[in-house]
Order: C-alpha cells, then structure tokens, then sequence
C-alpha cells in the first residue's frame, strides 16, 4: 500500500507512480519530490522513463498506480492544458509553437480570454505582456508572428505561456539541444530568476555540466525506477554516470590497434556557398578524425559540401589521388563515400519503410541484375547487420519509424556498412541515443577501422567532446567556417578544443605548449 | 506468425474484404448479382478508371499527385479519335496517344520538379490546360469514329471477357512486380517516403519523379483509349471531375496521400469496389444520389481504416 507521507514543504511529490504499456514496465515504481523554488535534474538514459514520468505530471499519460499532491493537494491532471490550469507547465524539446500566429495568441493559445464570443484582444495583449516582461528580449513583440522568430524566442514564448497561467512548476525538457551557446547563457540566467522567485523547476537533460550549473539536486532514472536523489554539490559526473548506466564506463571507447595507411581523402581549402570557408584535411586508411566545433560553425555544412549535397564554391577534393572536387552523392557512393546525416528522422532514414529497405536503399543495385531487386537478398543482408550490430526489432520487414532512436541509428549506420564504403562521414552519430547503442556504435566503427585486410577511415562530427577524444585519432575544430589542423587526440586537451571552439585561439595547439 | 507480417497481409487484403463483403450484401439482397453478366459488367466498367489509377499510384507512392489526369485523358481521347479517323493503324494510335499521355505527365513532372512547385497546384493549373486543348483542338464537339471501322469495339465490349479487362490486369500484374522487385519501383517507395533520405542516398530523385509522371501520363493515355473504344468517339468533355475517382481508387487501396505507401492491386480493388457500389445500387433500385453517400462513405472509413492501423504501428 502507499504511504501518504509527504514532506509539507514539497512544491510536487510524486509517489509510488507505475506506469505499463501493455507488458512494457515504463515505471515501475517512482517517487520524486520537488521543494518550492528548486531547480531540481532528472537525468538517465533513452529508455529510462523520464518522458513518461513527465507524461504522467503533466496529464498526458495517466498513471496506473500512486499518487500525486501539488502544494499539499491531491493533484490529477486530465490532460496538459489542464495541468498548466493548475500550475504545472511543461516546455518540450520539440517546440510547440503555431508560426502562422502571433506571439500572444501563441501565448494565451487554450486558455484565451473571452468576452461573449470573441477573443478579448486588450486582456489578451495585458496578459501577454505580463508574461513577456519577465524575458526582457527585444524581438518579442506581442503582435509578431511566431514564426519569423529565432529557435530561443519561440522557446521563450513556450515558457512564457506557461508563467501567463501562473504556472508553480515549470518542465524543462532537454530545453539546450537546439539552442546556440549564447542563448543556452540566457536561458540559464532566466532559470535562475525564475528560481529566485520560487518558481520550481525540474530539469531534464543528457548534459550534466548543465545540471552542475543549474541544479540543486538530481534523481537518477534507470529502467523505470528512481535509483537516487542526490545532492548536486556532493556528487561527482562519474558517479551519476554510473548510476545512470548501472556499470562502469571505462571500456565505453574500444580501441584496437589500428594501422594507419595511405592517404584515401585529400581535402584542399574546400569552400561552399556561406560554410565551410575554408576547410583542409587528409584522411588516411585506417584513421578516425573527429570534427569539433560549435553549432553553426560549419561542421555539418563541411560534410554535406564534401559528399555533394551542397555546391562547392571553392577548392579541392581528392579521393584515392584522384582529383573530384565538385560531384553528386550518387557519384560519391560510388566513389566508396557515405554519409549519415545527424538529422536521423528527417534526412536520415525514410521512416515509413522497412529497415531492409532503409538498410539497402543506397546498394540496391546489388540485389539483383537488370534492376531486379531480389526481396530475399534484400532480407539476409539485413538480417546479417540487425544481428551484427544488436538493432532491436521483429524482423527486416519492420518498419523502421517503429524503432527507438539508438536502434533506428545502427540502421543507418548499416546502410553506409550494407554499402561497404572506404570513408564513413559520420555527423553525430550518437546524438539522442542511448548508452548501450552508443557502445555498440563506437565497437562498429573500432571494427571497421581496424579491419586487417581492408581498414576503412571516418570522419566524426560530434558535440560531445569526450567521445572524440575517445573514439579519434586526430581532431580538427571547426570554427567560424575555418578548420583548423588535425591533431593527435594525446598531444591536446578538450581545454585547448574549446578554445579554438569558441574563437578564443586560432590554431590548435597545447596550451603550455605555446 | 510475426506482427509485421500479418499486419502486411492485413494491409494488401483489407480492402479486398471490403470489396467481397459489398459484393456479398449486394448479392443477398438481389441474388441476380451474382450472375456472370453483372461480373463481366463490373470489370469493363472498371478499366479506364483502373487503367489511369495505376499511373496515380505510382504519382502518389512518390509523394505527388495529378488532378489533371482526367483532363489528360480527354485530350488523349480527341487526339485518338482523330488518329482513329484518319485510318491510322491501330498500333500507331496506341503508341502515339500514348506518349502524348506520356508527355503530357512529363510536362507535369518537371515543372513541379525543376521550378520546385507543389503538384497540387501545377496539375490544378494544367488540368485546364489539357481540357482546353481537348476542347480547342476538336472546336468543342466530339469526333466520332467512322462506322466502318469496327477494331475498336472489342476493347471494350463484344463476347467474352473485352481485351480491355485483360489488360487491365495485365498491367496490375506488371506494375506490382515493377514496384516490389526493382530498383526502381523501390526508388519510388523511397523518394515518396522520404526525399531527403532519397537524397542522401544518392537516388537520382529528380529523375525518378519525372519518370513517374510521365508514366501516369502514359496510362491515362490508355484509359483515354479505352474511353474512346467504349464511347465510339473523343469527346473533349468526357471524364470531367474522373480524378476524384482515380485518385479515390487509390486512396481505398491504402495509399497514403502523404507517400511512401500504396499498392496498383490495391488501387484495382478500390476501383473495383466503386463500380460494385454503382452497379449494386442501380441493380437494388437504390436512387443514384445514395450511391454518391455510399460512395463517399466507403472512402472515409479507408482513409480511417489506415490512420488507425498506422497508430498501432
């Protein structure tokens, strides 16, 4: 039976919260507790159930069993809007923003205030300000359309329909993954007067120097249960790791020993369009090079001009000694080049189709002769790599859109290995997946770029600059459209990347070493 | 059995369930249904519209659509009937109606592709286009075959099954094979499911889609044949407001308007499933304006039959 004890002074307490989906156990068996004015972190794994904790407290979801008090009363939400009437307000990853309305319409959207039938234009306009005022931003005006805003204005009129309703409790959910640096410093500093004036906060993210700087204390979710509530000051990253994980981390990165061979990629002050504007690199067989970089810097656009997707404006592309600077992805794949773009769901994978579909869709050719594409080719080859790479699932046929992000992104990456490419262009392959995937990709690609007979080469693009240092054996910044040299990951620190990164320092080098 | 393989089973007989059962209450409330004349009715009755739907599947698996089909058709049709006329030789007047369908969907496909437009509104545009050429060409009146050529009648009519039906399903079988077993039918699936990824991966999606047209072109430049066989003349005002039915047929079969999805046996069924409902109807003295409800009826619960097969995908 559940205990109804409750510490009188939580903003939220969650008790003994179960939650199943069919035979799947999302919960188990949670509580949480939220003190008034606390910026509180819920960290785990892809899987571990903080989205479905979050659909419970905001009335997406219902819970099976336990209970919930807001401010000492039994609180059940119906559905969100009914959550944020009461005081419980949740900004999404994804934005939910209407674009073709203005930002006060978007801000009293739901709940709009009437007088008889019509939208009372002058409450709205007053309630909208009242909101904005606390954000102080100069491009949110109540009357402009939401869709001609930044990323971080649009995230801000989310918050801002959730402090118009006079919201108690605010959600964060991975509220950075699409925000520039300098707008994920604003939203940090409106956090932190959000708190001061004891609104609470629970902050869900995958970036635990976002939980250092913000919270107080932080749960740990792991397969559905709450493992542990810790205070932030007096944990250290290597513990929380492990407690998300369960296991040790050490052999996360496998590294075998690799043979580096001729040069297969020659790249000579590559430019596009806008980005990259200035990019050089030689890639050889057998060697992993990483790509850091700010967001918007030009590590993506640097990939997409290299295998063709963007025009080339400018320089020099060799491949295997032989000039090819401007040139299609068709042509590309040809030339043993694939890609695997770090937007997963809109560019990556084609989300209605089969995995084998997905897997094979760049070497169709293959399967069959006089463009006869043969279906049980097309089977036993995927089957081969759904085995190989551990890829979740009730068979080829399934469609992939069924699958979770780290098991859609193995067959992503199976298609660049189903295709047998020389060079892999791998542009955050880890982004938004779990931990065991991200062990299983990290072992593909030791794999291919150790292979005895035929060692293949990558090129990295990632944000998380512990899994470069981990998996490469050079890396190059890119900053401002400029890429800098590549050099050995045991000749610098993430210290002397970042500074680079951020256009504190030209050229990458030690520090002490200058 | 595995999930994903019923569920596809499901998806290719759901609609010929429908098809059996509607054909089974029409046959209970008049058992003269059942006959082999109001078969053989149906399926003629179901050959232009099959015929120019199996063209729109591959458009919609591709991510598009063509509302001018059956404004194509009609210019088809009054530039066949002139052929006819002329005592040009029947092969001659498959294969030139023909590729002027072809054209005709060619020009569709690479305005939308090179001026990068939404088909929607091209096709809006050129559905006018070609009916007001059928009408131009022909100074608005039909043009009636001569008496005395007698080829055409076969086609859709005479003894036994009419070569119309046989081709019909000729072309159903063809293009199932085309789009499960080949590269480029697969391509199709692709670019319709996800052009970006078609994108990255290489596929030659500009190509794919203007070849895509212009076989949906090309198939209505058929059905226009077959219109023209049936009707003994090309008449610039025949098919008005036919791609609502073609593309209806298509819907009924499981395709999905958003692309990547969709089968031409399908398609088949669904159209099949239309001229059953007329035919049950009128046979059963049920006014036609019911057969309208009915009709519409039906392509509603195909499209929510779909949506919830896909929530618990």
């Amino acid at each position: 039976m559940i205990q109804e004890k409750m510490p009188a002074t939580a903003r939220l307490s969650m008790q003994g919260i179960r939650k199943t989906f069919g035979p799947t156990i999302a919960l188990g068996h949670v509580d949480l507790a939220v003190l008034p004015g606390e910026v509180h972190a819920l960290v785990g794994e892809n899987g571990a159930g903080k989205s479905t904790l979050m659909k419970v407290l905001s009335g997406a979801h219902s819970a099976d069993e336990g209970v919930m008090f807001l401010d000492g009363v039994p609180y059940q939400p119906r559905n969100p809007l009914h959550a944020r009437a009461q005081g419980v307000g949740m900004i999404y990853q994804e934005l939910s923003i209407a674009p073709h309305l203005t930002v006060e319409e978007n801000i009293v959207l739901g709940m709009e205030p009437m007088m008889g039938p019509f939208v009372n234009r002058k409450e709205m306009r007053n309630r909208a300000m009242e909101a904005l005022a606390h954000f102080d931003h100069p491009d949110l005006q109540p009357n402009r359309l939401a869709g001609t805003l930044s990323v971080s204005a649009q995230q801000l009129i989310e918050i801002g329909r959730s402090l118009a309703m006079g919201c108690k409790l605010l959600v964060f959910d991975e509220p950075t993954s699409s925000l520039a640096q300098k707008d994920i410093e604003r939203l940090f500093l409106l956090i932190d007067r959000l708190k001061a004036q004891g609104i609470s906060i629970v902050y869900i993210s995958h970036f635990l120097e976002e939980v250092k700087r913000l919270a107080s204390r932080l749960t740990i979710l792991r397969d559905g249960s709450a493992i542990a509530t810790r205070d932030v000051a007096s944990t250290s990253p290597e513990e929380i790791v492990s407690l998300m994980v369960g296991r040790d981390v050490n052999d996360l990165y496998p590294r075998s020993e690799r043979m580096r061979g001729e040069p297969i990629l020659e790249i000579n002050q590559l430019a596009g369009k806008s980005k990259p504007q200035n990019a050089s690199l030689t890639l050889h067989r057998g060697e992993v090079i990483g790509i850091a970089g700010l967001v918007g810097s030009g590590r993506t656009e640097f990939l997409r001009t290299l295998f063709g997707l963007d025009a080339v404006a400018a320089g020099e592309v060799k491949i295997s000694d032989v000039i090819s600077s401007n040139n299609s992805p068709a042509a590309r794949w040809k030339q043993g080049i694939g890609m695997l773009s770090e937007n997963r769901k809109e560019e990556g994978l084609a989300l209605g189709l089969s995995i084998a579909d997905n897997i094979t869709l760049s070497s169709l050719d293959r399967l069959g002769r006089l463009g006869y594409v043969s279906p049980a080719e097309m089977k036993s080859r995927s089957a081969r790599w759904i085995e190989k790479l551990g890829i979740k699932c009730q068979g080829p046929q399934q469609r992939i859109g069924a699958l979770s992000g780290g098991n859609q992104q193995k067959a992503a990456l199976a298609r660049l290995l189903e295709h047998d490419v020389d060079v892999l262009l791998l542009d955050e392959p880890t982004r938004g997946i779990d931990i065991a995937a991200k062990a299983r990709l990290y072992e593909a690609i030791d794999e291919i770029v150790a292979d005895p007979v035929r060692p293949r080469s990558v090129i990295v693009i990632s944000s998380y600059l512990p899994e470069l240092f981990g998996i490469c054996d050079r890396i190059a910044v890119m900053s401002r459209g400029v890429l800098t040299e590549a050099m050995p990951v045991h000749e610098i620190t993430a210290e002397d990347v970042m500074r680079v990164a951020t256009g504190k320092s030209d050229t990458l080098t030690h520090f002490s070493s200058l | 059995m595995n999930p994903t393989k019923v569920k596809s089973i499901i998806s290719l007989f759901g609609p010929f369930l429908a098809l059996i059962v509607v054909y089974a209450i029409f046959g209970a409330l008049n058992p003269r249904f059942f006959t082999a004349d109001v078969a053989l009715n149906i399926l003629t009755q179901t050959v232009i519209v099959a015929t120019a739907a199996i063209g729109m599947t591959l458009i919609i698996i591709a991510g598009g659509i063509d509302l001018s089909v059956a404004s194509i058709l009609a210019l088809c049709g009054v530039i066949a009937a002139w052929l006819v006329a002329r005592h040009v030789d029947p092969v001659l007047v498959f294969c030139g109606t023909i590729a002027f369908g072809a054209f005709c969907g060619f020009c569709n496909g690479s305005v939308t592709v090179w001026m990068k437009l939404m088909p929607f509104i091209v096709t809006l545009g050129t559905m006018q286009i070609f009916r007001g050429s059928a009408k131009v060409f022909t100074n608005g009146t039909p043009i009636n075959l001569p008496p005395e050529v007698t080829t055409w009648k076969a086609w859709m009519g005479g003894s036994g099954l009419p070569h119309g039906v046989w081709l019909m399903l000729g072309l159903v079988i063809f293009f199932t094979l085309i789009l499960r077993y080949t590269r480029f039918g697969r391509h199709i699936y692709a670019v319709g499911s996800n052009e970006l990824t078609a994108t990255l991966c290489g596929l030659p999606v500009a190509r794919i889609k203007i070849f895509v047209y212009s076989i949906g072109g090309a198939m209505a430049g058929l059905a226009a044949i077959m219109n023209m066989a049936k009707s003994s003349q090309g008449d610039p005002t025949t098919a008005m407001g036919m791609e609502l039915d073609i593309i209806a047929a298509v819907v009924i079969g499981g395709a999905s308007l958003s692309g990547g999805e969709g089968s031409v046996l399908g398609a088949l069924v669904g159209a099949l499933l239309m001229t059953t409902i007329r035919n049950g109807c009128v046979m059963n003295g049920i006014p036609t304006p019911w057969t309208e409800v009915i009709t519409g009826a039906i392509i509603v619960i195909a499209v929510i039959i779909d949506r919830l097969r896909h929530k618990r995908a």
